[in-house]
């Protein structure tokens, strides 16, 4: 419960304060929103009367608590683009992103798990090789080039999927393999590396003098143990896939959150920048304690300790 | 299959070409409207991109972009970070207590994602995307050196030190920070990758470098809108971009291993 307790207040601490930065990185940035919204050529009572609308001429202490206050009550203002909440624009554009942040950990995990445990089962061999240059060119290929590469293969090529835009599940696939092919990488030598040490274990040894079929052995004996460090540096890792969204969905025209915080950057859009890089910023945060009170939960060991 | 010579010939004409560059006879932006998408020639080997400018002479100069840029971004993000880490755990207390909150809240945004906002708000341009970038990458050299320091502040040497009466900061310098460059040494090999992706990520977006000055990011962006009709132009600055970053991965895990003791005595 004390694990618990510590937990959550470091998450609110640090919710918080990400939330003052990112105040004060769009305070300090500078800019009049308002040159933008009416041109330079406005006259200044219609400025003024824009500014008061939007609260820009209040001191920055009141602008803060004002913002704070937003935060708490999921109040953001009003995009200076679209003219619409803030709040608005992100639910409209949040399932789009949620379900290519899940399809691209699904890619992820479905190319990972069997990869590395293949690599691990033969380790040494040509296929462990190259199930590791894999992983390496997994890592290193920038998701903005892969995802063309994609598009100019699958979908200017073959035809298979389309190339860009959110339009049914075919429209689904590219981006996900795009999304998800870097996690793939860095999963599939962590499902290695754990497995290799798990497999060298005496448990191991008995199930194996057992008789047991190695696949059994494999998937039920050393699996279970194996994905527990997994499990861990999958909740680490989000946070990448997340920030992995906000390129792969500017790629594909993929209209979510990713998207919107570039188009939102762009065009000096405060608010719309504001709300999106805390939401993704508090989701990461969030999915590590999750990931961590998972992790206590499967691991006994570690939720004895703490008690 | 790619062995380190290969990819330490691949760094060094990165290298090559980034500081012999400027010397050679290049015209990056040189229009040439007869030759709009056209294939490679005499004048251009690589071909030439959608304005008619020819992709190798872009391809150089892109390199001397990305070079440059990763090793000031590197080079700073290191010996600030390190610095400041290892300090906070030397030192400890209140100032461990405020770097470790620092560190926490900058942890909290995902990767690029913090890079990709403040590089908004600077406005695009090449001094800027180096600001940013150290600006983030400190973070992770910080924690580990912190984590690094806080195992060998109780070592005999350091207790010696302390006792002597030496300052902290001579401390953290010529006896710890010497002791932990392996790790440390490890992570700047892989910064000099993440840096390289998320240069030309920045240029992709449109937040780094500015046209008609070359970036391998913008090449690939200006190259995705042509791709039916002429795909080498999004090819060639990808090839070269992956070529590097696979590298310089590739490197750092020799690296890794070889400074790792545990496995260099398990494989001799």
């Amino acid at each position: 419960m004390n694990f618990l307790l510590s937990r959550l207040a470091s998450v609110l601490f640090v919710a918080f304060s990400v939330a003052t930065l990112v105040f004060a990185l769009m305070y300090l940035a500078g800019g009049d929103p308002v040159d933008y919204m009416l041109g330079e050529f406005a006259k200044a009572a219609d400025r003024d009367a824009l500014r008061a609308r939007l609260g820009l001429d209040l001191p920055w202490y009141q602008q803060y608590l004002n913002f704070l206050r937003g935060v708490v009550v999921l109040d953001f203002g009003e995009s200076f683009h679209y003219r619409k909440p803030v709040v608005t624009l992100i639910a409209q554009r949040l399932p789009a992103t949620v379900e290519l942040a899940v399809a691209g950990l699904l890619v992820a995990i479905l190319i990972a798990v069997p990869l590395g445990t293949l690599a691990a089962i033969r380790r040494d061999t040509a296929l462990d090789r190259g199930a590791m240059f894999f992983s390496l060119l997994g890592v290193s290929i920038p998701n903005f080039w892969l995802g063309p590469l994609l598009v100019l293969v699958f979908s200017l090529g073959l035809g298979w999927f389309p190339v860009s835009g959110r339009h049914g599940f075919a429209s689904l696939v590219l981006p996900a393999i795009t999304l998800g092919t870097a996690l793939a990488a860095i999963l599939s030598r962590m499902v290695r590396s754990s497995l290799l040490e798990v497999l060298n274990e005496d448990y191991i040894r008995v199930a194996r003098a057992k008789g047991l079929h190695p696949f059994t052995v494999v998937t039920k004996h050393a699996m279970r143990n194996a994905l527990l460090p997994v499990l861990t540096l999958l909740g680490l890792q989000l946070g990448a896939l997340l920030g992995g969204a906000v390129i792969t969905e500017t790629v594909f025209s993929w209209p979510g959150i990713g998207k919107l915080t570039v188009d939102a950057i762009l065009s000096r859009d405060y608010p719309v920048v504001q709300a999106c890089v805390l939401l993704i910023s508090i989701t990461y945060v969030v999915v590590n304690l999750l990931t961590d009170l998972v992790y206590a939960w499967v691991d006994p060991r570690i939720r004895v300790g703490g008690r | 299959m790619f062995k380190s010579w290969f990819a330490l010939a691949i760094l060094t004409s990165w290298a090559a070409m980034a500081l012999i560059g400027p010397l050679l006879p290049l015209h990056p932006d040189s229009v040439d409207l007869q030759k709009i998408m056209a294939g490679p020639d005499a004048q251009a080997w690589l071909g030439y991109d959608d304005v008619g400018r020819p992709l190798l002479d872009r391809l150089i100069s892109g390199a001397r972009i990305s070079f440059f840029v990763s090793i000031l971004v590197v080079a700073i993000s290191t010996v600030l970070g390190s610095l400041i880490g290892a300090l906070a755990g030397y030192v400890g207390g209140a100032v461990d207590f405020v770097v470790s909150r620092v560190i926490d809240i900058f942890l909290a945004f995902p990767g690029i994602l913090l890079v990709i906002a403040l590089a908004g708000i600077l406005g695009p341009g090449i001094d800027n995307v180096i600001i940013a970038m150290s600006s983030v990458g400190w973070v992770g050299f910080a924690r580990l050196a912190r984590a690094q320091t806080l195992s060998l502040k109780t070592r005999d040497h350091v207790q010696a030190a302390r006792v002597l009466g030496t300052k902290p900061l001579t401390i953290v310098l010529r006896h710890i920070l010497p002791l932990i460059s392996a790790p440390l040494i490890v992570e700047a090999t892989f910064g000099i990758a993440s840096v390289v992706i998320a240069e030309a990520g920045l240029s992709f977006l449109g937040l780094g470098v500015q046209p008609p000055t070359a970036s391998w990011g913008s090449m690939i962006r200006d190259g995705t809108a042509y791709m039916l009709v002429a795909s080498h132009i999004v090819i060639v600055p990808g090839v070269a971009l992956l070529l590097i970053v696979l590298s310089v991965n590739l490197l750092g895990d020799r690296l890794r291993d070889w400074l790792d003791v545990r496995t260099r005595l398990s494989a001799g």
